[in-house]
C-alpha cells in the first residue's frame, strides 16, 4: 500500500470519530428529550407539527402500537410517492417536460425509497422532472432514514426498559430525528457540497457548441440539496444515473471525502448512542470495535484486489493492470476502493465508481458486506438493530457454550427473542437466494444479464442482495426495468426491510417487559475484547454458511478465471 | 388504524413541504448567495459564448487537441444527458477488445511503436462517461502530437500542461490530474495571442 493512500485512510477514520462522538452525545440527548442548542427554534416548530397531525406527544406506545405506526407510515408514503411519480407529468416543475413513470417502474421506486434502498432501475436526469427528485426523492429520503432510527431508538428503550412495556411514540421519535438531527447536518451538508461544484439550481438542461465543434448538454437540478441527504441518510440514490461518480454530484476528491464522512456518521454515532441510552458506554464501544474489525477485513480484500488489478487488459496493451474501466481519474484507487467499502458496509449504496467493472475480488467484498445484513455500521439505525440481533446470537451461542442461559445488559434471553433474532437473520437471506435462484433459470431473469460468464450470475446474485439488504447499488449493467425485476426487486425490498424491523421490534417489545437481574460471577461480560472478536466470528461464520455456495460460482470462480487468462 | 392513516398522510404532507420545499429552496438561496458559479455548473466561456463545464469532459476529435478517455455516457460519449459507464465487467471480451482498439489507435494517432504499452486511464471508459480529466502521464503521451500540428514547440506545450494540471486536494487527497477542457482552451487561446501579435 502507497503511503500517501495509507494516510488518506487514516485522515477519514479520525475525522469520522472526531464528528461521530460529539453527535452520539448530541443524539442521546435529542431522543432522551435533554435541553440541546437548538431547542429555541425547534421546540414551537415541533409543538406546531404535533397540532397540525392530531399527535398526542405524551402518549406512549407499546411495540404493537409503534409497529403498526411504522407499517401504516410506510404504506402511505409508498402510495403518494407512487402517486408523484405516476402524475410526473402533469405535475409543475418539470422544464424537460418528462413524462409519468411506467407503473411498475413508479411502483418499485417508490417501495425503493421508502424501504432506504434507492435502487434505480431508472436514469435519474432522463426520467425524473425536479418535483419528482424534490417533494417526492428528497422527501423519502428524509423519512426513510428517520424510520431506520427510529426503530433502533425503540429497541435500544426495550433494551434497558424494566417491567414496563412501551417503547416510546413513533411520531415524536421520527419527528425529533427530522427536525434535530437530519435536517440540519443536511444544511451544513449541502453548502459543503456546494462550494466543492455540486449544483443546486432549477434551470433548464443547458446546450451550446463545443470548441471541438460538437454538441453538448448538460443536466442541470437542484443536486446539492439531495445529495447531502442521500448520504447521510445512507439511501444513496443519485440525482444523476452514475450517482457520486458524476462531476455533479461529486466533483473533487474533497467532495468525496465528505461524502464518504456522511455515510458513515449516523451509523456511527448511533453506536456510542445506544451506549450512553444503556448507560454504560462500553457496550457502544464494544460494538464499534467490532464493526471496525470488520470494516478493515473487507477494505483490506477490496483495495488489495483493485491494486492488484485485471492482468487482461494489460495484455491487451495498458502500461500496467490497473484497472480504470468504470474509474474516475480525480479519486484515485484508494478512494474508490474506500467509497465501495464504505457504501457496502452501510445500506448506502451510492457509488464513486462502477461495481460492475471491478475485479471480480473487487466486487466480491461490497457483495458480501451486503449479503452479511449490512451490519458493520449499516444502515442509519437499520446497521444497529442488525448488528444487535447479532449480538444476541452471539450472547445465546456463548450461553450454550457455557451452559448458562444467555443474558444481555441484564436481562435473560429466552426462546422468544432467540426466535426473533433468528427470523432476522433468515429472512432476508432466503429472499436473496430463493429470487436470484428464480432469476437465474428464468428466461425473463436471464435475458436482462449483460456480461456473460460467472458475471452475469454475479449480476443477479448482487441485485437481489442489494434489494433485500435495502443498500441500492448494483452491478448496473443488469437490465433492471423490466416487469420481471421491477416487481421481483420489489418485493424483495419489502421482505428485506420489514422482514427485519417487525421481528426486532418485537424483540424490543419483549426485552422492555423482563426483569433486570443483577450481573454475578458466572455473568458474561459483552464489554470486553472477547466479546467483540466473538461478534466477528458469528457475523462471518453466519455469513459464510449462508452464502459461500453462490459467492463461489459468481466472483470466486471468476476471480480464478481471469488470473488463468479466461475471457467470456 | 383510519386514525393512524389520516396522521401518517397529515405528517407525510407536512414533512414534504419541510424537507422537499422549504429545504432544497433554503439549500438553493444560501448557496446562490456564497457559491454562484459552483451551483450553475462551473461553466467556461470562450468570448463570452458558453463552451462546458469545468467538471464535464467533452469529445475531442481533432487531433490538435488533447483527447479525453472514452465514454460510455451516450451513443456518442459524453452526453452530459445520459451519464454512465460502460459496466463492462473484467473478463468480457467486448472489454477487451475495445481497450486492444483503442490502444492500437492511439499508437497510431501519437507515432508510437506498435506494442508501446497505453495508459490504462486513455484506453478505459471512467464511471461517470463524464470526467473531466486524464492522467499526467496520458497527457504527457500526446504532447508531441499536439504541439507538432500546432507548430509550437514541446516544451511551450508542457507548461501548459503542468499549468493546467490539478494536484493533489490539500497535498494529499486524490490523484494529480489534467482538466483537458481547460488544457485545449488554454491552447486555443495561446495561439490567438501570437496571432495578435
Amino acid at each position: 500500500m502507497k503511503n500517501m493512500d495509507f494516510l488518506q485512510i487514516a485522515i477519514f477514520f479520525i475525522a469520522l470519530l472526531l464528528l461521530a462522538i460529539p453527535l452520539g452525545r448530541y443524539m442521546t440527548k435529542v431522543y432522551e428529550k435533554e435541553k440541546t442548542c437548538p431547542d429555541k427554534i425547534l421546540l414551537p416548530l415541533e409543538k406546531l407539527i404535533y397540532r397540525l397531525a392530531g399527535i398526542d406527544a405524551n402518549c406512549k406506545m407499546n411495540w404493537r402500537e409503534y409497529l403498526a405506526a411504522v407499517l401504516c407510515f410506510n404504506l402511505i408514503g409508498i402510495l403518494v410517492l407512487f402517486l408523484i411519480l405516476l402524475l410526473q407529468g402533469v405535475l409543475p416543475l418539470n422544464p424537460q417536460g418528462f413524462a409519468g413513470l411506467k407503473w411498475d417502474l413508479a411502483l418499485n421506486t417508490a417501495v425503493s425509497f421508502v424501504t432506504n434502498t434507492n435502487w434505480q432501475a431508472y436514469s435519474g436526469e432522463s426520467t425524473m422532472s425536479y418535483l419528482s427528485q424534490m417533494t417526492g426523492l428528497t422527501v423519502q429520503n428524509f423519512l426513510s432514514a428517520a424510520t431506520g432510527m427510529v426503530v433502533v431508538i425503540a429497541l435500544i428503550r426495550g433494551l434497558r426498559r424494566r417491567e414496563g412495556n412501551t417503547i416510546g411514540n413513533f411520531w415524536v421519535d421520527l419527528v425529533r430525528t427530522i427536525l434535530w438531527i437530519l435536517l440540519p447536518l443536511s444544511i451544513v451538508g449541502a453548502v459543503l457540497l456546494a462550494s466543492q461544484g455540486v449544483i443546486q439550481n432549477f434551470s433548464h438542461y443547458l446546450t451550446y457548441t463545443t470548441i471541438n465543434g460538437g454538441q453538448q448538454t448538460l443536466a442541470m437540478g437542484p443536486v446539492a440539496s439531495q445529495e447531502a441527504i442521500k448520504m447521510l441518510g445512507t439511501n444513496g440514490g443519485g440525482f444523476m444515473n452514475a450517482n457520486s461518480a458524476h462531476p455533479f454530484e461529486n466533483p473533487t476528491p474533497f467532495s468525496n471525502l465528505l461524502e464518504m464522512l456522511f455515510i458513515f456518521l449516523i451509523p456511527v454515532g448511533l453506536t456510542l448512542t445506544f451506549g450512553r441510552m444503556t448507560g454504560n458506554i462500553k457496550q457502544g464501544k464494544v460494538i464499534l470495535a467490532a464493526m471496525l474489525i470488520l470494516f478493515a477485513l473487507g477494505l483490506s480484500v477490496c483495495y488489495g484486489a483493485e491494486d492488484s488489478g485485471n492482468p487482461l487488459l494489460q495484455s491487451a496493451g495498458t502500461s500496467n493492470s490497473l484497472s480504470m474501466e468504470g474509474k474516475d481519474v480525480r479519486f484515485g484507487l484508494v478512494n474508490d476502493t474506500l467509497f465501495t467499502t464504505i457504501t457496502t458496509a452501510a445500506s448506502c449504496g451510492a457509488v464513486n465508481n462502477m461495481h460492475d467493472s471491478l475485479t471480480p475480488m473487487g466486487g466480491f467484498i461490497p457483495m458480501l458486506q451486503i449479503m452479511l445484513g449490512e451490519v458493520v455500521f449499516g444502515g442509519v439505525g437499520s446497521g444497529l438493530y442488525g448488528m444487535l440481533v447479532f449480538v444476541i446470537l452471539t450472547v445465546f451461542i456463548v450461553g450454550l457454550m457455557v451452559g448458562r442461559t444467555p443474558e444481555y445488559l441484564g436481562k435473560k434471553i429466552e426462546s422468544r427473542e432467540i426466535k426473533m433474532a433468528t427470523l432476522a437473520v433468515l429472512v432476508p437471506a432466503a429472499t436473496i437466494l430463493l429470487f436470484s435462484a428464480t432469476a437465474a433459470v428464468t428466461p425473463a431473469g436471464t435475458s436482462s444479464i449483460a456480461n456473460p460468464g460467472p458475471h452475469g450470475l454475479s449480476e443477479i446474485l448482487y441485485a437481489f442482495a442489494s434489494g433485500a439488504g435495502n443498500n441500492g447499488s448494483a452491478f448496473a449493467g443488469l437490465n433492471a426495468n423490466t416487469l420481471f425485476f421491477n416487481l421481483g426487486m420489489a418485493l424483495a425490498m419489502l421482505t428485506g426491510r420489514f422482514g427485519v424491523i417487525i421481528p426486532v421490534l418485537a424483540i424490543a417489545g419483549s426485552m422492555a417487559a423482563k426483569k433486570t437481574v443483577a450481573a454475578n460471577a458466572g455473568t458474561f461480560e459483552t464489554t470486553g475484547p472477547l466479546f467483540a472478536g466473538l461478534l466477528v466470528g458469528v457475523v462471518l461464520i453466519i455469513g459464510a454458511l449462508t452464502f459461500f455456495p453462490a459467492l463461489a460460482l459468481g466472483p470466486i470462480v471468476e476471480h480464478f478465471l481471469m488470473w488463468g487468462g479466461k475471457v467470456f | 388504524m383510519l386514525k393512524t392513516s389520516v396522521r401518517a398522510l397529515v405528517l407525510i404532507l407536512i414533512m414534504t413541504v419541510l424537507t422537499g420545499v422549504v429545504y432544497p429552496l433554503a439549500v438553493t438561496g444560501i448557496t446562490a448567495l456564497f457559491f454562484p458559479a459552483q451551483v450553475h455548473g462551473s461553466l467556461l466561456y470562450k468570448n463570452g459564448k458558453m463552451v462546458g463545464s469545468a467538471l464535464i469532459g467533452q469529445n475531442f476529435s481533432d487531433p490538435k487537441y488533447f483527447q479525453g478517455r472514452p465514454s460510455s455516457a451516450g451513443q456518442d460519449g459524453y452526453d452530459g444527458t445520459s451519464s454512465s459507464g460502460s459496466n463492462l465487467g473484467p473478463t468480457n471480451k467486448i472489454l477487451l477488445e475495445a481497450v486492444a482498439a483503442r490502444a492500437d489507435k492511439i499508437r497510431a494517432a501519437n507515432d508510437l511503436n506498435s506494442t508501446a504499452p497505453v495508459p490504462s486511464d486513455l484506453v478505459t471508459s471512467s464511471a461517470s462517461g463524464l470526467d473531466p480529466h486524464i492522467s499526467p502521464t496520458a497527457a504527457n503521451l500526446q504532447i508531441a502530437r499536439v504541439a507538432k500540428i500546432r507548430d509550437l514547440s514541446e516544451n511551450e506545450v508542457k507548461v501548459l500542461v503542468n499549468q493546467n494540471t490539478e494536484k493533489s486536494q490539500f497535498g494529499f487527497l486524490g490523484e494529480p490530474r489534467v482538466n483537458v477542457l481547460k488544457l485545449n482552451l488554454a491552447l486555443d487561446a495561446l495561439i490567438k495571442g501570437e496571432d495578435r501579435e
